[in-house]
């Protein structure tokens, strides 16, 4: 034990010092900043919105990770393909067809709902289909196997997206009622980001009752918390982590159709980034945690967001937002030195972790 | 299996669908136009072909699989329905593009493919013409599961044999030119493809050898087991020496674009070293690997560079010591803030260092000293007696160098008190630390032994290159190298060298497949995955550890992929390896 | 199984090396033979068959080599044999695949050449350095290729220049336009041409444009950590601030990101300037166009991008918010003839419309190519055709007046051969309309 100690001391010694350094790194940066001032009070304010609602959606996308992790305890790394797959499908099959017809413009909601049901399906096949092929043969094999199926059908779903709809950005198009802003207690905000925001709270609501209070949603709960004795009390297991995937998935559709309207265009490759984000997100808020990822989700984008400006403008260091992930990076190391469960994990994590 | 006599439609259906989806898919996708182009067998076979018709034949051979024993005909039928329903979606699909023009969904329904599918016969005939042929193919394939064994194993390893040849023949091409001459290379393989009677000729070579094996090999086998100690000792060194001529030669044998594609694996080798140390070893999961690669290369070209950002001048020789104590230093760094940190935070927050060092060496804020974008130009190669060693079949000697190195100090490792410390700490943290393990300093040491074959292997590369630009850096060389030692058998040597082989060295050779070589590659992945999923070569440990629960283990593969004891031949594997 | 495995691998292996014991002696021949030859075997240049043992009685000896590189003949058959490195996986794959769509139209409209087809090995530049580079060792272990069109990233550029440099061998990049890489005190090597502008043109001809043309004093710019956005944006800076612009902020994104309203933001509170440059490529370029529109304080800024903005998928999806704005690049014959021809054959042949901006170099690249061919090769009776290494070199460095879709170009005497002339265009309709300069 004195050993130990002995240990600590010096490894101790340097993580006081790192986290002094970021944290008088960050009060300094942003006392520099605020002295500046570069920024009028309604360029803080949008830079919060534009945070709170990149952080939604992560927060969507990361709760995929986070339903799959706290069953399987296993990091789905094809997940930003399953975002990816939903949105792309419906922007080709249902979206561009129904704005050239001039539908949309005509039954914007009808029109959004037919996309959000089209891309919540195809998310949820191909999660499903990539569960039953590459994950369920290997539920017994080491923990690390099955992380790399999920980087091999990451891989394998990224390019059969591209190969079957171009290597191209194609453009979404969004109904002409949801384009300019609204006004919020007098803050102007975009309707597309308002709606971010407003459906991800839905879902967050919908899911957490979905878990908590439906017969389906106990299941799932019995098998996180352990599979062999959910399976002696009759529940399904295959059946409900085969839901878990689906929830997530759909989740993720959801995402995908968000992320349509705000940036108004699709890509083979765009579920690569998010996806990362939105697995740093999960581990941030404490990964098998659903308000953890919410939690995670909207600190990181606000991270993004606000972060560089912030923190690094008054530094006077060149093109601070490139350094943006880096930032959120260093954030996450900072949280995790002091709470190495995550910001809300639970003691699940560190049962099996 | 199936325990009932009678004919079952839902198998044939089943199996004649997944094939029909797997045809469609990889038409709709656009492979099967590309590689269209592609001849294996001169004026016969196009790559093209033998993906589309794969999936229809692999099936069916299932299906027969699957008729109740001894009986032949149910097998056949099944055989061919199977490969008569796998051709309907594709039938759909040409059907549906006459009614409406599908290339404004997806640009890959083009002429051309309606062309290959209808074998250039107008709709309805080539609609026909295709059922016919997968039909016919089917059957061909339930024949050939009802062979008997013997006959059976040479006609599939004759096949995929050629098919290899066929695959591979630029670099057959390649080799036959520099060691026969031009008119001799030509003669076997006529723009890419081998010609029909070369072909032919493999395939009965091969299959004839399989025969020979089957017959012989376990005399050979008998024989060997029979030996005492002393020959078998003198056979393995017999075969170490024999294997240590073969790595000193093998640029002479390869030439020079198989000696830079063996560069590249040797590099990643190397790291696939260090991070299987960390986490093989360890079980430390560390996704930002790169980190320390990148480092290991900047501070080689910062210290060698003859540009305007080099700041010494060094030599390649004087640089290396440096750049793998500074990677050492930076292992020590970046792993004390993760300590205790356990499995997925692990994961994240080390990814979340690759990605840091990634940005920083791209930065604008860095640019002054490490070049930014523009990256590092004028790295100095490394001189051995005055002589430069630029092209790859004589750096190849230097990486060679690095890697055996590794693979010695990782096999010593092993063997020795801190190799059981990290794979006690990887068994169970709480019981090594309980054993009296130090877990600090025991983690601090995989760090930092990791990161300094990174960053060794860094420098070899930067040194190879000459110059390095900051996108070399970025997470898909450690997810690579993470794939790399799991395919090959986490905590096993020869696993590396099996898994930098396999996972970079064949997407190299894959290059034909162009925009799908990454969709190859996941598909590699996972059906090596769920082919071994203890890794190529396992460690012994590994290897006791996943045959405890070995019952329970397969018992939950779908009916499609579960290993038979015959389906365990690479005959049926080798399709779809590729 | 393994075991079999084994065991056929060895003989194989066994097998190779007595060949390659006997073979040896072989291949040594010709290497005394030829001049300037440093290259091991493989890297030859097609030459007769050495033929050590017996002599050559019956062959007319109807050409005889004097290229000091060496040189590459195809009999009557064969084709004539062209590769490209592009960049065709990974996130930049479009533009790469459009230079490649590029290169196969002009080989289709070449046809034939002096009775021989023309074959592509398409080969894949990664857009990285080691994609490059192994790119090149496997193009110049090929002696029956002719020459490179490639690479798509300067990136990739400049170890393949070295590899194709030392084997003799040529390259013409439709899209490197890195400044180093003509620069002979930094990446620059003998064989390497380019069709693609050189940063510092395209830089300097916008920073005209906007100070003198639109009489704008304030700017600023934007890059993604491309090193050839990097560079425009550089470049750009220091044109304006050369002829008296002040640049408010020069700032940078990075690949990926989808959210650019925080650095506009950044953006509008540093001035906020009149003109914003952001040369980047798609689809952070869309982004960053509608977002401009939402961020307080950018309102009354001109923006602007430059070619790798220049696409179909690009004009679609900045539709509308595209008024007003500029963007910069190569003076693409956008109404001409043969462009209109070409653009219909490239939706024909691969189902959508243009994917980036350099197929046309890499069409011009082609034609370049194919033009020197015409010029150097000797033809003998049967058709069989020789050309020279560096009689390749020196055509196609001589290139002059060549008149491209992109210009007319003409080489330097370090490969830089494109038309110097940038033209600024808008946006109107869905098509790019050329309004700078004007005829």
């Amino acid at each position: 034990m004195r050993q130990r100690l002995q240990d600590l001391d010096w490894i101790g010694l340097y993580l006081w010092v790192l986290r002094a350094a970021i944290i008088i790194l960050v009060v300094w940066g942003t006392i520099a900043t605020i002295i500046d001032n570069p920024y009028s009070p309604r360029q803080w304010i949008d830079l919060i919105i534009f945070g709170i609602a990149q952080g939604s959606m992560y927060a969507l996308i990361a709760i995929g990770y986070t339903l799959v992790y706290g069953v399987l305890f296993m990091i789905n790394f094809a997940h930003g393909e399953f975002f990816m797959s939903g949105i792309m499908t419906a922007t080709v099959f249902v979206a561009t067809p129904l704005a050239a017809t001039g539908f949309m413009n005509r039954q914007p909601l009808l029109s959004l709902l037919l996309i959000a049901v089209v891309a919540m399906v195809v998310s949820m096949s191909i999660a499903v289909l990539t569960e039953r092929a590459a994950y369920r043969p290997l539920r017994k094999a080491p923990r690390l196997v099955p992380l790399i199926t999920a980087i091999g059908a990451s891989f394998f779903w990224q390019y059969y997206f591209r190969g079957l709809f171009g290597s191209q950005v194609i453009p979404f198009p969004v109904p002409d009622v949801m384009k300019g802003t609204a006004s919020i207690l007098g803050v102007e905000i975009l309707k597309t980001q308002l709606t971010v925001i407003v459906v991800t709270i839905i879902m967050l609501i919908g899911l957490n009752l979905f878990i908590m209070r439906t017969r389906t949603g106990k299941s799932i709960r019995a098998v996180a918390e352990d599979k062999d004795t959910a399976a002696l009390m009759g529940i399904d297991v295959d059946r409900a982590i085969t839901i878990t995937f689906a929830t997530g998935a759909s989740m993720a559709g959801i995402a995908g159709l968000l992320y349509a309207l705000v940036f108004t265009q699709v890509h083979f490759f765009m579920g690569f980034f998010p996806g990362l984000k939105a697995f740093t997100a999960a581990v941030l808020g404490g990964i098998g945690s659903i308000p953890g990822a919410a939690v995670g989700g909207l600190f990181l984008g606000l991270i993004e967001s606000v972060g560089p400006s912030l923190f690094l403008q008054g530094l006077g260091i060149p093109a601070p937002h490139q350094l943006k992930d880096v930032i959120a990076f260093v954030m996450l190391v900072l949280v995790l030195i002091f709470r190495p469960q995550g910001i809300l994990g639970e003691r699940l994590t560190e049962k099996k972790a | 299996m199936s325990e009932t006599n009678n004919f079952d439609y839902r198998i044939p259906l089943q199996n004649g669908l997944i094939a029909g989806v797997v045809a469609l898919s990889v038409s709709v996708i656009g492979m099967v136009t590309l590689l269209a182009q592609r001849y294996l067998i001169a004026g016969w076979l196009t790559l093209g072909q033998v993906i589309l018709f794969m999936a229809p034949a692999a099936m069916s051979y299932l299906a027969a699989g699957k008729a109740p024993q001894n009986n032949r005909g149910i097998a056949l039928i099944y055989g061919f329905l199977t490969g008569l329903i796998s051709a309907l979606p594709l039938v759909a699909l040409i059907l549906l593009n006459e009614v409406i023009d599908l290339r404004q969904f997806l640009p890959n329904v083009s002429p051309a493919l309606i062309e290959i599918l209808t074998f250039g016969r107008g709709t309805v005939a080539g609609s026909l013409f295709l059922i016919i042929v997968t039909s016919v193919l089917g059957l061909v394939a339930a024949g050939l599961y009802l062979l008997p064994d013997r006959i059976r194993r040479p006609i599939f390893s004759g096949l995929i044999w050629t098919f290899f040849f066929g695959m591979f023949s630029e670099i057959l091409s390649d080799r036959l030119r520099t060691f026969f001459g031009t008119d001799f290379a030509k003669l076997i393989i006529e723009s890419k493809a081998l010609r029909p009677v070369v072909a032919v000729t493999i395939f009965i070579v091969t299959a004839s050898l399989s025969v020979l094996w089957s017959r012989r090999g376990d005399k050979v086998k008998g024989r060997m087991a029979k030996m005492d100690t002393k020959s078998q000792n003198r056979m393995r060194y017999g075969l170490i020496i024999f294997g240590i001529t073969l790595m000193l030669i093998l640029p002479l044998l390869l030439g020079t674009y198989l000696s830079e594609v063996m560069n590249m694996i040797l590099i990643f080798a190397l790291m696939g070293f260090g991070l299987n140390i960390v986490v093989g070893f360890a079980g430390l999961l560390d996704l930002g690997y790169v980190a320390f690669f990148a480092i290991g290369a900047y501070t080689m070209g910062v210290l060698t560079s003859t540009g305007d950002l080099g700041v010494a001048g060094m030599s390649f020789w004087l640089a290396i010591p440096i750049c793998v104590a500074v990677s050492m230093l930076g292992g020590l760094l970046l792993g004390m803030p993760v300590l205790r940190m356990r499995g997925d935070y692990l994961a994240i927050v080390t990814l979340g260092f690759g990605e840091i060092i990634r940005i920083l060496v791209l930065s604008d804020l860095l640019k002054p000293y490490i070049g930014g974008a523009q990256g590092l130009l004028k790295i100095n190669k490394p001189v051995i007696v005055g002589i430069p060693l630029i092209k790859p079949d004589q750096f190849y000697y230097v990486a060679l160098a690095g890697c055996l190195i590794a693979a010695f100090i990782s096999y010593r490792l092993s063997q020795a008190r801190l190799g059981r410390q990290w794979m006690a700490i990887r068994e169970d943290e709480d019981v090594a630390e309980a054993m009296g393990i130090r877990l600090v300093n025991t983690k601090l040491l995989a760090f930092a032994i990791g990161a300094a074959f990174a960053g060794l292997a860094g420098a070899i590369f930067a040194s190879k290159l000459t110059s390095i630009f900051p996108h070399s850096f970025n997470l898909l060389i450690s997810i690579n190298v993470l794939c790399m030692i799991i395919v090959g058998g986490m905590g096993s040597l020869p696993g590396v060298i099996l898994g930098a082989l396999a996972l970079v060295g064949l997407p190299e050779l894959l290059r034909e497949f162009a925009e799908f070589r990454l969709l190859m590659y996941g598909i590699v992945l996972i059906v090596m995955m769920l082919a071994k999923p203890e890794g190529l070569w396992p460690s012994a440990i590994r290897k006791r550890e996943l045959h405890v629960h070995d019952n329970e283990d397969y018992e939950d593969y779908p009916e499609a992929m579960a290993p038979r004891a015959e389906t365990r031949d690479p005959g049926l594997e080798g399709p779809s390896h590729l | 199984m393994s075991n079999r495995f084994l065991y056929i691998l060895s003989v194989l292996i066994i097998a190779s090396m007595v060949l390659a014991a006997c073979a040896q002696p072989a291949t040594e021949a010709p290497a005394v033979e030829e001049p300037a030859a440093e290259e091991p075997a493989a890297e030859e240049p097609v030459v007769e068959e050495p033929a050590a043992e017996e002599p050559v009685v019956e062959e007319p000896a109807a050409f005889e080599c004097t290229d000091e590189l060496g040189c590459l003949d195809y009999g009557p058959e064969e084709p004539i044999r062209i590769a490209s490195a592009l960049v065709i996986s990974g996130p930049n794959a479009q533009l790469g695949q459009d230079s490649q769509y590029g290169v196969e139209i002009a080989m289709d409209w070449q046809g034939q050449v002096l009775g021989h087809d023309l074959e592509l090995q398409a080969e894949d530049d990664g857009c990285s350095a080691e994609g490059g580079q192994t790119a090149g060792q496997k193009i110049v272990s090929d002696p029956t290729i002719l020459g490179v069109v490639g690479t798509s990233c300067s990136g990739a550029g400049v170890p393949m220049s070295q590899v194709i440099s030392e084997a003799n061998y040529f390259m013409v990049s439709p899209s490197n336009t890195a400044p180093s890489l003509t620069d002979p005190d930094q990446a620059w090597n003998p064989g390497y041409y380019r069709t693609a502008h050189n940063d510092k043109v395209q830089g300097a001809a916008m920073a005209d444009y906007a100070f003198n043309e639109l009489g704008l004093t304030s700017a600023a710019t934007i890059h993604d950590g491309d090193p050839y956005t990097e560079g425009l944006a550089n470049s750009f800076a220091e044109s304006f601030k050369a002829i008296g612009g002040e640049i408010v902020e020069f700032t940078a994104i990075n690949k990926g990101d989808t959210d650019m309203r925080p650095v506009l933001t950044a953006v509008a509170a540093a001035g906020p300037p009149q003109f914003l440059y952001y040369p980047i490529f798609m689809p952070e370029c869309a982004f960053m166009t509608k977002q401009a529109k939402e961020v307080d304080g950018l309102e009354e800024t001109v923006l602007s991008a430059a070619d790798g903005c220049i696409s179909a998928d690009a004009a679609e999806s900045i539709g509308e918010d595209g008024v007003g704005m500029f963007w910069s690049g190569p003076d693409i014959a956008f109404a001409g003839e043969t462009y209109i021809k070409f653009k219909a054959d490239y939706k024909e042949k691969y189902g959508s419309d243009t994917l980036s901006v350099f197929h046309a170099h890499a069409f011009d690249a082609t034609n370049m190519i194919v033009a020197c061919v015409e010029q150097v090769a000797v033809q003998d009776d049967d058709g069989t055709l020789h050309i020279g290494r560096q009689a390749m070199r020196d055509c196609l460095g001589a290139t002059s007046g060549f008149e491209g879709i992109t210009g007319t170009l003409t080489c330097d005497e370090y490969g830089d051969c494109a038309d110097p002339k940038i033209s600024v265009s808008t946006l109107e309709n869905g098509e790019y309309v050329k309004i700078w300069p004007e005829e």
